[in-house]
């Protein structure tokens, strides 16, 4: 017998684990978790808190009690799921709502179809529409921001989001250039920085886009994703603008209100349930945007991009089907 | 700045640790017993010439090239022929092997020139090449061991029109190439000018990668003065040294999936086998010998050693000054592409470029896990395939559908196996795959 360990190539391994991969998206997390507790303070914390100490404990008891399985809680897949579930709520729901999500998310979402890697929907966004469905009071009624060491508003104050304004506005009758008049709708500035009423995650644009761009540098995410989702919704948002903009508010409007880039950075890049290859990325993307757009303005839901994403993780083994790399060797040489 | 030329698609960049890069080329002590395995080239082993009890001259013919793709083979010594029978490869099987008892003094076989003179002049026509590489048992020194005289004989209808020289050395921690480059530079561009002669090609190019710059400048210098040779540095990338990589990287050209690179007018060569043709034809020396690099992390003296094919890989390890404690793998080659060995026993061959040493702790794989689909492994297939689905369909049993998923297009660099993050071992199964779709297409001729 040989004393030396015999294996077959390659030897080295790069640096990527995935523990490494799920605290990069935790950290990536961080400029938008510290946005959210600017604006609703000790209840995002909560919020927050309680989401991932209940994803991580019903994976353990999951693993231990129902799998009868190895325990891996510690990879950071459970804490993603729970921070981006903290992240499609409204920071004053109750808690017990938010333990049943927690349940929803890792429970159905994740452990049912064999855990980590196996789940065709992001989890997250199961736990989410769970909660959206069931208690639809709890979950549509946001807390109007109260910025930090900032006086005078009680804690109790809530309203409604652009997105749920604009929708209730047309319904009315009224015309985008009402609707934006409205002393509740948040400025356009707000919009950018996240100073209105929302779920805890969709607040600041800019800190999502901070957080995505960290992804991408760090080879977490693809930027065609994102990338073909906001630009789906730009331009498809932008042809109603410019045919009615009486009716269809201008674009701009709908890439920095509601979750689209909470779901178009964070939510639809998730390597389980978004496909493997770039020109499937492009499809799915496009996919999403189109999907969204055609909730927000024809829809029952002022928000669509949490259905939009479902949808299409649905359709990704099909497009991972269809949508393969380039070949080396298979295209025809130019002499 | 100009971007660096390389290959598009896939591709790795891991640590490079060319530890031994300034370690000059030295001639090892020769051993007691030299084991000379009869299976050195790719294709059919050679057929044994002598018997126990014969003395062998250094350079004599021991075993004749036997079949279309196979090779001569020479006596690396001078000594009496042990026995011939079973040795521990480095591919951990027995497979027969000649033994020879070496003694002190050499004796060269007559004909042999030994001296260290250039030769520059260029005498021999293009069907006295191509015969005296064969003759001299000349085959592909990065690795493959394909018979060099065999990649020479263009086929009916096709035309040469480049010779790439792969100087890449993509492999981390190999530098016998790149010794060799540095140190024997005019032997290799002679012998380039001889390959470009019985190929017939006005234009050579030599793919170095820029992490030698040494070996860049002083071949630029020298090519200087030959015509149709230039010199083209490249990005550094794993696999670079592949061929079809090397050659979309020089010349932009993507042989065909399941083609040779002759498809696009190209040959590929490596550095050394350069160095091999012009002792055989200018010197009439057959390939016994080659630069072999000794490293890793925990070696006291990296090194680069010219030695006689058939020394055992002990002698290597004592002459960089002993095997460390803890070491754990032993490697023949570099890291992405080298075989693990079992014994120390296993003699250096032709196609060995490298022994790396690991140390215990980097000898083990990670604890696999499951597969998150982050697609980094498609990302990094230098091929454009799909390895993790390879990989399950190879584990599955699905052979028939690896195959038309274009399995045998794998060049099995293991660029998918060091990017996964779930520490999956994507290469075995691509390999076991392989294997099996290989006895299928076989199977059904």
């Amino acid at each position: 017998m040989s004393q030396f360990t015999i294996s077959g190539s390659p030897h080295v391994h790069g640096e990527e684990s995935v523990k490494k991969i799920m605290y990069t998206v935790v950290l990536a997390l961080v400029p938008a978790i510290l946005v959210s507790t600017y604006f609703f303070g000790i209840d995002a914390v909560r919020v927050l808190l309680i989401a991932v100490i209940s994803c991580l404990f019903f994976e353990w008891v999951i693993q231990k009690y129902l799998i009868k399985g190895p325990v891996t809680i510690t990879d950071g897949s459970a804490v993603v799921a729970g921070l981006l579930l903290a992240f499609n709520v409204p920071a004053n729901l109750p808690w017990w709502i938010l333990v049943i999500g927690a349940l929803v998310t890792i429970g159905i979402g994740k452990m049912s179809f064999g855990g980590l890697g196996k789940n065709p929907f992001n989890p997250a966004l199961v736990g989410r529409v769970f909660m959206l469905i069931s208690f639809p009071v709890q979950m549509t009624s946001w807390p109007v921001p109260k910025p930090l060491f900032a006086a005078g508003l009680t804690d109790a104050i809530t309203g409604p989001t652009a997105l749920g304004l604009l929708k209730e506005g047309l319904d009315a009758g009224k015309s985008v250039e009402q609707i934006l008049a409205d002393p509740s709708m948040p400025a356009y500035l707000d919009r950018l920085t996240g100073n209105m009423s929302g779920s805890l995650g969709e607040m600041s644009a800019i800190a999502l886009i901070i957080g995505g761009l960290f992804m991408v540098w760090r080879k977490v995410i693809d930027w065609q994703v994102p990338f073909s989702i906001i630009l789906t919704v730009f331009v498809f948002a932008g042809i109603f603008h410019l045919i009615d903009p009486t009716f269809y508010i201008d674009p701009t409007f709908h890439l920095f209100t509601g979750g689209l880039m909470l779901g178009a950075i964070y939510m639809a890049t998730d390597m389980v349930s978004s496909p493997m290859n770039i020109s499937g990325k492009w499809v799915y993307g496009i996919g999403i945007g189109l999907i969204t757009i055609i909730i927000r303005m024809w829809g029952a839901y002022p928000e669509g991009i949490s259905f939009a994403i479902l949808i299409m993780n649905a359709f990704v083994p099909l497009i991972n089907n269809s949508f393969k790399p380039k070949r080396f060797g298979l295209v025809a040489n130019k002499k | 700045m100009i971007a660096l030329k390389t290959f598009k698609k896939g591709g790795v960049h891991p640590e490079e640790n060319k530890i031994s890069a300034h370690a000059p080329i030295q001639k090892l002590p020769f051993p007691k017993q030299a084991i000379v395995p009869l299976g050195q080239n790719l294709g059919a082993p050679s057929k044994p010439l002598v018997k126990r009890g014969d003395e062998v001259k250094t350079g004599q013919l021991i075993a004749k090239a036997e079949g279309f793709i196979a090779a001569n083979l020479h006596s690396p010594f001078t000594g009496k022929v042990l026995k011939v029978d079973d040795a521990i490869d480095s591919s951990g099987y027995r497979r027969p092997a000649i033994y020879i008892d070496v003694q002190e003094d050499e004796k060269w076989e007559e004909g042999i020139d030994t001296s260290e003179a250039v030769v520059r002049e260029i005498k021999a026509d293009k069907q006295t090449i191509i015969d005296q590489i064969k003759q001299c048992g000349i085959v592909g020194l990065g690795g493959a061991t394909f018979p060099t005289h065999v990649k020479l004989m263009i086929p009916d209808g096709k035309k040469a029109e480049y010779l790439i020289i792969n100087g890449v050395e993509c492999e981390p921690y190999l530098t016998s190439d790149h010794r060799l480059m540095l140190e024997k530079g005019e032997e290799m561009l002679i012998g380039i000018k001889i390959l470009m002669k019985a190929l017939e090609v006005e234009k050579a190019i030599v793919g170095i990668e820029n992490n030698k710059p040494d070996a860049i400048n002083h071949l630029t210098e020298l090519a200087k003065q030959y015509v149709g040779i230039s010199i083209q540095p490249l990005k550094v990338k794993y696999p670079q040294g592949g061929e079809k990589q090397l050659i979309k990287a020089t010349v932009n050209r993507e042989v065909p999936s399941g083609k040779l690179p002759i498809e696009v007018g190209c040959v590929v060569s490596n550095v050394g086998t350069a160095v091999a043709v012009y002792e055989a034809v200018q010197k009439n020396k057959p390939l016994i010998e080659r630069v072999v690099t000794v490293t890793g992390k925990a070696v006291k003296k990296p090194s680069n050693f010219m030695v006689r094919v058939g020394t055992p890989v002990q002698m290597l390890i004592d002459a960089a000054e002993g095997l460390p404690e803890n070491t754990g793998k032993i490697i023949n080659g570099g890291p992405m592409m080298g075989k693990a060995i079992t014994s120390l026993e296993v003699p250096i061959v032709k196609g060995s470029s490298g022994i790396l040493l690991m140390k215990n702790e980097e000898s083990k794989r990670g604890i696999p896990q499951t597969c998150i689909r982050c697609s980094k492994c498609t990302v990094a297939c230098p091929m454009g395939l799909e390895p993790f689905l390879l990989a399950k369909m190879a584990k599955l049993s699905l052979y028939e559908r690896a195959e038309s998923e274009k399995i045998m297009d794998c060049i099995e660099c293991g660029s998918c196996q060091f990017t996964c993050p779930s520490n999956l071992p994507l290469l075995d199964f691509l390999r076991l795959g392989k294997n099996k779709v290989g006895q299928l297409i076989r199977s059904r001729k």
